[in-house]
């Protein structure tokens, strides 16, 4: 390792690249706003607006992107509410924070990409089909789709892009949504998560309650976020002088936290989507020997920060067999909504829910200033109504109790 | 820096399937450029190799992704034949050759090869997803893919001592979640029953569980029955045999 010279310094010194332009006229595919409408006018399909309140964000190539703070429908992610669930109840949290209306709902099924980027067993109009299913449920609470998965993220605009050119796909999509009594609806924009939090990363830092200016985190940019559809994620000339996303780095940023750089940023986790299933020794010796060693050799960060469900269970959970092996490891992996919600005050097992997570992250939490045991016996507390009958679930309350 | 630990080395001679009559090989080739998406995912080849550059899995086997778009750039039909059966499944899916500088995306081209391999229930592809049958029973039946109940240490031997804790306390710790959704334990989040028949009536109606049928037959039959029976209780008079 560590052949590889990248003056990566140098780009995140300069605040901004000299001369930096976005230029609109190398974006790959058109504009897609352009043909929803178009297609719209045509009777071929319904659009979901951007709710007001939005901000305007900037993508790849300049073009401007709506992201809605509030009337939103949250399409969770299946890897993260199974396994992770800190990821998305930090989100929901967050989302209460503001008094921000929000559905949680139960009328949706996951985008399916996982099996399908791992198995195969699916095709076009099934994924076309499952993506627009959802975006009809979502319209018909009157609230706009917020989508909490990377792999969902970068699957529906992928989607996107085949429906909007391939007419029979519409077609047929169409007969199984009038055989299911919806119409074929599409949402303006397809909006990740970490969006809306680099959205209001401001807001967030404005009420931030723990000092991290002395944490160095690592950013892992989810690849399914960035790679697919490059054109649809958030580049600023402030952050990486646009040469990367600013989804995640911009929000820790906002919150004072310091970037630690490493060669490997481009490479994936190691997810590999059937590897971390049933070819589970790719997924941890990339994750560690690519990703987590790398990271600790070049930067030794406090903490990892990614944006993605398959991304935070990799990078955590390969760390125990590194560690086994002696390798370089032991960097606590979280996502950008748990960073924000901490920073904020919350809870860190009853809101961010670290006790789901492998990698050791007591020390994160003292470097904080935080004790994790008394926030344990917090927590325990807690359990113990729970087994005592006295409650039957945790609350929002008793979250922020 | 090697990292290649646990790569067969792939036969390139064409040898190994010379057996399969070339029209077979050629049908295959022919289906995977009928897919509506295939010229969105391959333009033609410069040879420059900037996708293996950045692909995770060429550091671990023998695999490339140059080899497979120039292949099916060239109609290389028994090449191709040879990449369908043992090298498309190391892929990541992860899509870090979408910087083709050609506008290629060797990794989209794979998911269509894997779905042809898949659709024709080549050995190999039933070979791949060998273990994981399981998965796609839990997507297909339950709308989510990864439940919390799977947290369970013979699962996940290398992810150490925390699985064995997590699956102990699996209940407690899912009332301990303030979302509503997320206090299941067999589904990622709760589904509603509306819902997972609009689900299993896509998948009647796109042909999935034909595919299913494709590669193995005795799952295909078990979520037959389990949709069939919601299906029919929901007032639907569907059959996935037909
Ligand atoms: S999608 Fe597949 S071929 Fe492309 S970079 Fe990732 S692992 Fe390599
Ligand atoms: S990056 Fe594109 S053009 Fe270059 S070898 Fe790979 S597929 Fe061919």
């Amino acid at each position: 390792m560590g052949q590889q010279v990248i003056p990566v310094e140098e780009l995140i010194k300069s605040k901004k690249k000299p001369g930096f332009k976005y230029t609109p006229e190398e974006a790959p595919t058109e504009d897609y706003r352009d043909i929803l409408f178009q297609l719209e006018k045509e009777g071929e399909l319904e659009v979901i607006r951007v709710p007001e309140p939005y901000v305007e964000v900037t993508t790849k190539y300049g073009r401007k992107k709506k992201i809605p703070l509030e009337h939103t429908w949250h399409h969770k992610s299946c890897g993260q509410c199974g396994h992770i669930p800190g990821y998305s109840t930090s989100i929901f949290w967050l989302n209460r924070q503001f008094g921000f209306d929000y559905v949680d709902p139960s009328d949706q099924t996951s985008c399916t990409a996982w099996n399908y980027y791992a198995s195969a067993t699916s095709n076009a109009e099934a994924q076309a089909a499952v993506a627009v299913r959802n975006f009809a449920a979502a319209a018909e609470t009157g609230r706009f789709p917020l989508i909490h998965c990377g792999t969902s993220f970068g699957h529906y605009k992928e989607v996107r892009h085949e429906l909007l050119h391939h007419h029979d796909l519409r077609r047929k999509v169409r007969e199984i949504m009038e055989r299911l009594g919806k119409k074929l609806v599409f949402p303006e924009e397809i909006v990740h998560y970490s969006e809306w939090v680099y959205a209001i990363r401001d807001k967030i830092a404005e009420r931030q309650v723990i000092d991290m200016k002395h944490i160095v985190a690592s950013v892992h940019p989810a690849c399914h976020y960035h790679k697919l559809v490059e054109e649809d994620a958030i580049y600023d000339p402030e952050i990486y002088g646009a040469q990367r996303t600013a989804v995640v780095t911009g929000t820790l940023k906002a919150l004072g936290i310091q970037i630690g750089e490493y060669s490997s940023w481009y490479d994936c986790c190691g997810f590999g989507f059937r590897h971390i299933l049933v070819s589970r020794d790719f997924s941890r010796s990339f994750a560690v020997q690519r990703k987590i060693e790398v990271m600790k050799e070049e930067a030794n960060p406090d903490v990892v920060v990614t944006h993605d469900t398959g991304c935070v269970t990799t990078l955590d959970q390969s760390q125990f067999a590194g560690k086994a092996h002696g390798k370089k490891v032991g960097i606590p992996v979280m996502s950008d909504s748990q960073i924000a919600a901490l920073a904020m005050g919350a809870h860190p097992y009853k809101v961010l829910q670290l006790h789901w997570h492998n990698t050791e992250n007591r020390p994160f939490l003292e470097k904080l200033g935080i004790d994790p045991d008394e926030k344990w016996r917090e927590f325990e507390e807690a359990l113990e109504k729970l087994k005592r009958g006295e409650k039957q679930y945790l609350t929002w309350e008793d979250a922020d109790a | 820096m090697n990292f290649d630990i646990n790569s067969t080395p792939l036969d390139l001679t064409g040898e190994k399937y010379r057996d399969v009559p070339y029209e077979e090989k050629e049908r295959l080739f022919n289906e995977i450029k009928a897919d509506v998406r295939f010229h969105d995912v391959l333009y033609g080849c410069y040879e420059c190799g900037v996708c293996v550059a950045a692909c995770p899995s060429a550091r671990f086997y023998d695999f490339s992704p140059r080899v497979i778009a120039q292949a099916v750039a060239r109609e290389d039909v028994e090449l191709v034949y040879t990449l369908m059966n043992d090298s498309i499944w190391d892929c990541s899916q992860c899509f870090s050759c979408d910087r083709c500088p050609r506008g290629n995306s060797p990794g989209g081209l794979i998911t269509l090869m894997r779905e042809v391999a898949v659709k024709n229930g080549l050995e190999t592809a039933k070979e791949a997803l060998e273990g994981y049958g399981r998965i796609i029973y839990k997507i297909m039946s339950t709308g989510t893919q990864v439940s919390p109940d799977m947290l369970q240490p013979n699962a996940f031997p290398d992810w150490g001592h925390h699985v064995n804790e997590i699956a102990e306390n699996l209940d407690l710790w899912r009332r301990a979640l303030p979302p509503e959704t997320l206090h299941t334990v067999e589904t990622g989040w709760s589904v509603s029953e509306k819902t997972i028949i609009e689900l299993y009536l896509i998948w009647h109606m796109t042909g999935v569980m034909d595919m299913i049928k494709e590669i193995d037959e005795g799952l295909f039959m078990i979520l037959q029955d389990v949709m069939e029976e919601r299906l029919e209780d929901a007032g639907y008079d569907v059959l996935f045999d037909e």
